[in-house]
């Protein structure tokens, strides 16, 4: 299914500055970013380099020193409190390193929550609760808490509830980060699968090198600056260089 | 932008109800603390309110030696009854406030434990009030719960101390609708007093910014 390419995200000239004590510092220094739907774009760098800090700015949950933020085109600083709220509702999934599943929920209760922000009766939040579990292989298990899952399993369940409103974007930040070798090799190949079969634009911000062989393209940072843009297949050939 | 329908987010009150429930429950616990102290504060003040009432309601009926042992144990009998005095009036004020104080703490040690919680239900799409919905809700669970149970071992505690002193006069006279009165009015105050104790915190934890609040320790 062909669709007419467009820049679902897009950054202008952003920048973010942290004022901690005395210290200013710069996380950002100027950072300009187009994402085209369907994409799946990785975000590459060492500690300290700013990935965490753009993976907020694209999924709005900070704002930028200055600069702009598109999603779909429209200005992520210009939104009320609703609208933001509407945005992350609807618009975009979030995986997080550390899976950010609330302990006192069962796994169904945690994929579900989205659709109930979003307005869906029980029938309808459950049925597509279910569907959701069964496509990350947890049917079975969506009785229980996550403190009965292992680290594999709450990030599965994570990934079914960032697509629990069909969302246009998923946004992924060090999603392997926790899980061992095995494990982070299953949920890579699970976001790929997903983003292949659902065309949702997936942007992930890690630092496992695991995450070159899926991505279409891959977005080096260094230091707040973007440092080099390479396609899929610049890729190939100089994996055995990384920096 | 325009605010048609599709754009809402929303949560029902059936589903802060469901929520706040199996958030009390799955953290039972932890959430003892905060309601052992509204109980012990509504113990107490339910304590000193029904003592009046048994002494106000046996008064009439007690002969002459009875009055004489009950003001001689140090209650002072004014023109509207018992616990009239300002002594009296300044021990439940006295007690209230520290109620107040307490739960106030230990709200804000409750909600300060759980900012990831709240970052992460932000990025899901709530708004701020739905964050303080629930909590409100929650507060108003544990009111009820300290309130109640506080209410009947004040009660209970007051009757047997009673008893104990001057003897079983005090179960013939015992007021029964007077109790009911002083458990209402009790349990409303905890429900008051929790509601009291998270509404700051609450609110602080809704505003923070999301990215902040996932930023906290866990």
């Amino acid at each position: 299914m062909y669709q007419e390419a467009h820049n679902v995200v897009r950054l202008s000239e952003v920048t973010k500055t942290f004022r901690m004590g005395n210290n200013i510092v710069e996380a950002l220094k100027g950072v300009d970013l187009t994402v085209k739907t369907g994409e799946y774009l990785s975000i590459m760098g060492p500690s300290g380099s700013g990935k965490s800090t753009l993976f907020n700015m694209i999924g709005a949950l900070d704002k930028p020193s200055s600069g702009r933020v598109f999603i779909d085109e429209v200005d992520v600083a210009q939104l009320d409190a609703y609208e933001l709220a509407w945005l992350r509702c609807r618009k975009i999934g979030y995986i997080f390193q550390t899976f950010n599943l609330i302990q006192v929920m069962t796994a169904m209760e945690n994929v579900t929550l989205p659709m109930v922000f979003a307005g869906m009766t029980r029938d309808e939040y459950t049925e597509k609760g279910m569907e959701l579990l069964r496509l990350v292989g947890l049917a079975e298990r969506y009785q229980h808490k996550p403190s009965e899952l292992s680290g594999g399993q709450q990030q599965r369940v994570a990934i079914a509830r960032s697509l629990a409103n069909d969302p246009a974007i998923v946004l992924a930040d060090e999603p392997t980060g926790n899980l061992d070798l095995a494990t982070g090799e299953e949920i890579i190949y699970l976001l790929k699968q997903l983003s292949s079969e659902r065309g949702v634009t997936i942007i992930s911000a890690t630092h496992d090198i695991k995450m070159l062989n899926v991505s279409d393209r891959v977005i080096w940072i260094r230091d707040g600056r973007i440092d080099r843009i390479e396609d899929r297949d610049k890729l190939k050939i100089s994996v055995g260089e990384v920096a | 932008m325009g605010k048609s329908v599709e754009r809402q987010v929303v949560l029902p009150w059936q589903q802060v109800v469901r929520i706040s429930f199996n958030s009390i429950r799955s953290r039972f616990f932890r959430s003892l603390i905060t309601t052992l102290t509204l109980t012990l504060a509504v113990a107490f003040v339910a304590f000193t309110w029904s003592s009046y009432e048994i002494l106000d309601s046996v008064w009439p009926h007690a002969s002459s030696s009875l009055q004489e042992s009950i003001i001689s144990s140090g209650y002072e009998l004014t023109d509207e009854g018992f616990g009239g005095s300002p002594k009296d009036i300044w021990l439940a004020i006295l007690s209230l406030l520290v109620c107040v104080v307490g739960i106030i703490n230990a709200q804000l040690m409750a909600v300060t434990e759980r900012f990831r919680e709240i970052g992460t239900i932000k990025c899901l799409g709530a708004l701020n009030s739905f964050v303080v919905r629930i909590f409100l809700l929650e507060a108003v669970y544990q009111g009820l719960i300290g309130g109640i149970s506080g209410s009947l071992l004040g009660i209970l505690v007051a009757t047997v101390s009673l008893i104990v002193k001057f003897g079983l006069t005090i179960v013939w006279s015992w007021p029964f609708l007077g109790m009911l009165f002083t458990m209402a009015w009790a349990s409303g105050l905890a429900v008051l007093l929790s509601l009291i104790g998270v509404t700051y915190p609450a609110l602080v934890a809704a505003r923070m910014q999301p990215a902040v609040a996932l930023r906290a320790e866990e």
